[in-house]
């Protein structure tokens, strides 16, 4: 029998205002291993009666920051895990959690590039641990990442990922803001289309590996476009959620 | 060990004593959506170009067109779903035909102990022989009344719901059967082996 999973009680020890609705919260691992850039970690949470309630979240930091983690949560209103997170956790509350986990929708630099991301909302989380993985490599694969949000306070990680991008002529970020748009605006203004995918798989290189998340409508409009201008099935790796609460 | 542990200042959602909590499996939460998971694109498959095979220790190796096979006598099937990345549906309606039926058409070795399912798009998912019978497994074409969607698995998939959702191969194609056991594809990047919900056998070592 391989080793279980065990799960630990991780410990909060920071916690970001991302957007009005995400916050990241850094947890410090006891029994802390490698994880690669897009894997996430189950939660579970025990009520004083024994019921317990679990979900799955993705990991944002990069695993060179040993000994810890960031999740990214998105608060769900009707959600039951998530509203925890945001209403009730503060610096110092203890979780328990096992991880990481998930082998396909993962990205480490031998796996090379070019690499083309593309995100809708909190989709955004597994690959920003990408983009943060492939910051700190000797070898960077040229990339691309296209993401959508619903308007320009919900863009996730914006400063971070407009700082990455001034600072590397490899990298490109493309956003679209499918909701509103602030007056001065240049950017796209509409969902993720072929266009769109068009301009993404230029900006990234031929034959791209491309990891996408977000929405179920999203990421199937997504893969099905790449596959139609020409990229190899095998090369598209897809995390689709539902709402997830 | 984390035997014990309370979350502090969690009360979580109201508990249901009726018949529904004992059909929800430890750790899952109920959806009344369909939730899509699956690892790459949706695959296209025309009907004309559609076909099931069952091959491996058989006696007769069988070919099914899609005419041929949504003739094959089928029934409704009325279960309940988990999916690993924790919801479950109940009562989820499905058209299709049995995997007795199906294996009945081949006659099975006796040496043959395990399946693999495998699908357009090159996904495989592996299961021991005894899942698959008695009624416990079909390959299904419609889904609510209606034909069984791309996103979720069509134009046919093996529902398999005493398990985990992965072993529910979508857009399968056909079925090898072996003496020995061979992991499939979320099988050998750490998910369980069996993928039991009700002993949680979610991760390898579970």
């Amino acid at each position: 029998m391989p080793e279980p999973l065990a799960w630990q009680i991780g410990k909060v020890t920071a916690i970001r205002a991302e957007t009005p609705g995400v916050n990241s919260f850094t947890l410090e691992l006891p029994s802390w291993r490698a994880h690669r850039a897009g894997q996430h970690y189950d939660v579970r949470l025990t009520a004083a009666d024994g019921y317990q309630a679990q979900r799955s979240y993705s990991i944002a930091s990069p695993p060179s920051r040993a000994g810890e983690v960031d999740l990214t949560i998105e608060r769900i209103a009707d959600g039951e895990v998530s509203p925890y997170f945001h209403d009730v956790i503060e610096v110092g509350d203890r979780v328990e959690l096992r991880g990481p986990i998930g082998g396909y929708f993962a990205w480490e630099p031998p796996l090379g590039g070019p690499l083309l991301l593309v995100a809708g909302g909190s989709g955004v989380v597994p690959l920003m641990a990408i983009l943060r993985e492939r910051a700190s490599a000797e070898a960077r694969p040229p990339a691309a990442l296209l993401y959508s949000s619903r308007t320009f306070d919900d863009v996730i990680y914006r400063e971070e990922l407009d700082a990455l991008a001034a600072a590397d002529a490899g990298l490109r970020v493309i956003h679209t803001l499918t909701r509103a748009q602030p007056p001065d605006w240049t950017g796209h203004a509409r969902r993720i289309d072929r266009a769109m995918l068009a301009e993404a798989i230029a900006a990234a290189g031929a034959e791209p590996l491309a990891y996408i998340c977000g929405p179920t409508l999203l990421v199937e409009a997504a893969a099905n476009g790449l596959v139609e201008l020409g990229v190899p099935p095998a090369r598209v790796r897809t995390e689709r959620f539902g709402p997830t609460s | 060990m984390t035997e014990g542990f309370v979350s502090r200042g969690f009360v979580g959602r109201s508990r249901d004593p009726g018949e529904r909590a004992g059909r929800v499996p430890p750790g899952q939460y109920l959806t009344e959506g369909f939730p899509v998971l699956s690892a790459g694109p949706t695959p296209q498959i025309p009907l004309d170009t559609w076909a099931f095979t069952i091959e491996g220790l058989v006696r007769t190796p069988v070919t099914w067109s899609w005419q041929e096979f949504t003739a094959l006598p089928s029934r409704d099937w009325t279960v309940d779903i988990s999916c690993v990345t924790k919801w479950t549906k109940l009562d989820t309606a499905w058209h299709g035909v049995s995997l007795d039926d199906l294996l009945a058409a081949v006659e099975v070795d006796p040496r043959a102990r395990f399946v693999t399912a495998h699908s357009f798009g090159g996904y495989t998912t592996n299961l021991p022989l005894t899942d698959l019978l008695n009624n416990q497994a079909f390959v299904a074409w419609e889904y609510d009344g209606r034909p069984l969607e791309p996103a979720h698995g069509g134009p046919a998939r093996l529902v398999v719901p005493h398990l985990y959702l992965w072993k529910s191969a979508k857009w399968v194609r056909g079925l090898r059967l072996r003496e020995e056991d061979e992991p499939g594809f979320w099988e050998s990047l750490g998910y369980h082996n069996r993928g039991d919900p009700w002993r949680e056998e979610r991760y390898s070592g579970d």
